[in-house]
């Protein structure tokens, strides 16, 4: 297999990473005032947690964090083979005026994102939707753009960018895989 | 990734151990969406469901219903009573027609056992059993499953007796088949002309005596005595079916430890169940009523992916 890997971002880059993140959030809302984090599952949900951490830290704020599952809302359900499996969401207050940053480890295609925003729209309309990403790779095919990005990686449609987090998989850690079969 | 479910769902028989922990896995997310303001998800948008209910049914009925409207399915009912089925046209004409007007899934209820399967063979839609005969329930046997996994956290090892008319219950066969699967030990317990003969071949345990079954039980489903099937005297009279096999308080009270009762209801106050157990503290009765709402959306999800019309469909509109 004429596969390369190459790591993207290490455990500490993405700690530094994560933690930037944290801070120009803070900035574009001015504050942590009316903030609501929302992950997409999966690993969207732990870079919510961990920028929420990061806020904590240095506000004394913890805002609230939800958890988003966009399966039931993929454009592409009546195409795929057997049936997604579906995740938890969980919002946990009234998305009403609230100035809301969905937070996602890899921002590709945009089509996540599109099925995020509306699922979004059933709880609620909020003042301002804002999208947060660790890893941005290029290849939209959606006019979708993030606000505010971890990294960007110029990484070709056939390659993989795998992102690792210690709760899931034991160890943190951004790999780009670029050929085999695209 | 697990096995998928197939084209149809016609009776917990069928299925591995495997395709129903899927399906209650499946439901477990999905009640969330019944908890929300817009209680409703694009997932089968344009999808057309027709409920052919050729018996009585509120409970089911409405419970597919709402499944099918939250999860954006467009839905019509058919009953036996005002449609052709009472100028005699037969079963499987009346779904060939139905789709002739393109439609992607059935739900039946139907008096006769086999009539989802004799269905299912005939038309191309994804079938689901609502309840056939004295056969199977399937949809009632998984969401009487994720109540007590709920409850219990699994249902591997537990203890469940299942109470009183075995022999006209399809909601006991469901459950014998999708609690032996996942590894519970059952039991049944009522007056002998009330259970099928054979029934230990099935691989259940057979009570004869109320308390014996209270005291060995984690959990009892407590079924209805089916009066509207019974044409030969099957029991001397109600007040003494209650008196020897209904689950009372004070049966309950001598028992070692707390029982979780469950009833698929329409309930016969005083009859096979008292009021105070119906409402009491360890009945998670409406508990089943809301997961059935969770579990039928499940196995919609789970059939759409099979339906080689919708992929059709999805492909024409690219």
């Amino acid at each position: 297999m004429p596969n390369s890997s190459s790591i993207v971002l290490s455990a500490r880059a993405l700690e530094r990473t994560v933690t930037r993140m944290a801070d120009e959030i803070l900035e574009r809302n001015d504050g942590t005032d009316g903030l609501v984090l929302v992950g997409i599952q999966r690993r969207g949900v732990q870079i919510a947690e961990r920028i929420a951490a990061r806020i904590e830290s240095s506000e004394g704020v913890r805002v609230p964090l939800g958890a988003l599952d966009i399966t039931l809302y993929r454009d592409d359900l009546q195409t795929v083979g057997p049936r997604p499996v579906v995740g938890k969401t969980l919002i946990p207050i009234a998305l009403d005026g609230r100035n809301v940053v969905i937070v996602d480890d890899v921002l590709f295609t945009g089509r996540t994102i599109r099925a995020a925003l509306d699922e979004l729209a059933d709880f609620g309309r909020p003042a301002r939707v804002g999208l947060a990403v660790l890893i941005d790779r290029g290849g939209r095919e959606l006019p979708i753009q993030p606000d505010v990005v971890g990294t960007h990686v110029e990484a070709p449609h056939g390659a993989r960018v795998d992102v690792f987090v210690k709760e899931l998989d034991g160890k943190d850690e951004v790999v780009l895989t670029s050929g085999g079969t695209a | 990734m697990s096995a998928p479910l197939g084209k149809d769902l016609l009776g917990l028989e069928q299925l591995t151990a495997e395709q129903i922990t899927l399906v209650l896995d499946t439901a477990v997310p999905l009640k969330e969406i019944s908890e929300r303001t817009i209680k409703k998800v694009p997932t089968l948008r344009g999808a057309t469901i027709v409920n052919l209910f050729f018996e009585a049914s509120t409970r089911t009925r409405i419970s597919f219903e709402f499944a099918e409207k939250r999860m954006s399915a467009d839905t019509v009912n058919v009953g036996a009573a005002g449609s052709s089925v009472s100028k005699g046209e037969t079963l499987v004409d009346t779904a060939r027609n139905l789709e002739a007007m393109r439609i992607d899934m059935v739900v039946i209820r139907h008096p006769a056992s086999g009539a989802a399967q004799f269905l299912a063979e005939r038309i191309e839609s994804n079938v689901i059993n609502a309840g056939d005969g004295t056969h199977e329930h399937p949809t009632q046997g998984l969401l009487d499953l994720l109540t007590l996994r709920d409850h219990f956290g699994t249902i591997a090892g537990k203890k469940v007796c299942l109470c009183g008319d075995v022999l006209h219950s399809r909601v006991a066969r469901s459950n014998i088949w999708g609690l032996s699967k996942l590894g519970a030990e059952v039991a049944v317990c009522g007056p002998r002309s009330l259970l099928p003969n054979a029934i230990e071949d099935m691989g259940v345990r057979v009570f004869d005596r109320i308390e014996a079954a209270i005291e060995w039980a984690d959990a009892l489903n407590v079924l209805r005595l089916q009066l509207e099937r019974m044409h030969a005297g099957y029991i001397p009279s109600l007040r003494e079916y209650n008196r020897v096999f209904g689950v009372t308080r004070e049966r309950l009270e001598r028992a070692p430890r707390d029982v979780l009762i469950l009833h698929p209801g329409p309930m016969n106050r005083g009859v096979e169940i008292d009021s105070d157990v119906a409402d009491g503290p360890h009945s998670v009765i409406l508990n089943q009523v809301t997961n059935g709402v969770a579990i039928r959306m499940a196995v919609l999800y789970l059939l759409s992916g099979n339906s080689p019309q919708l992929a059709e469909a999805a492909k024409g509109a690219a």
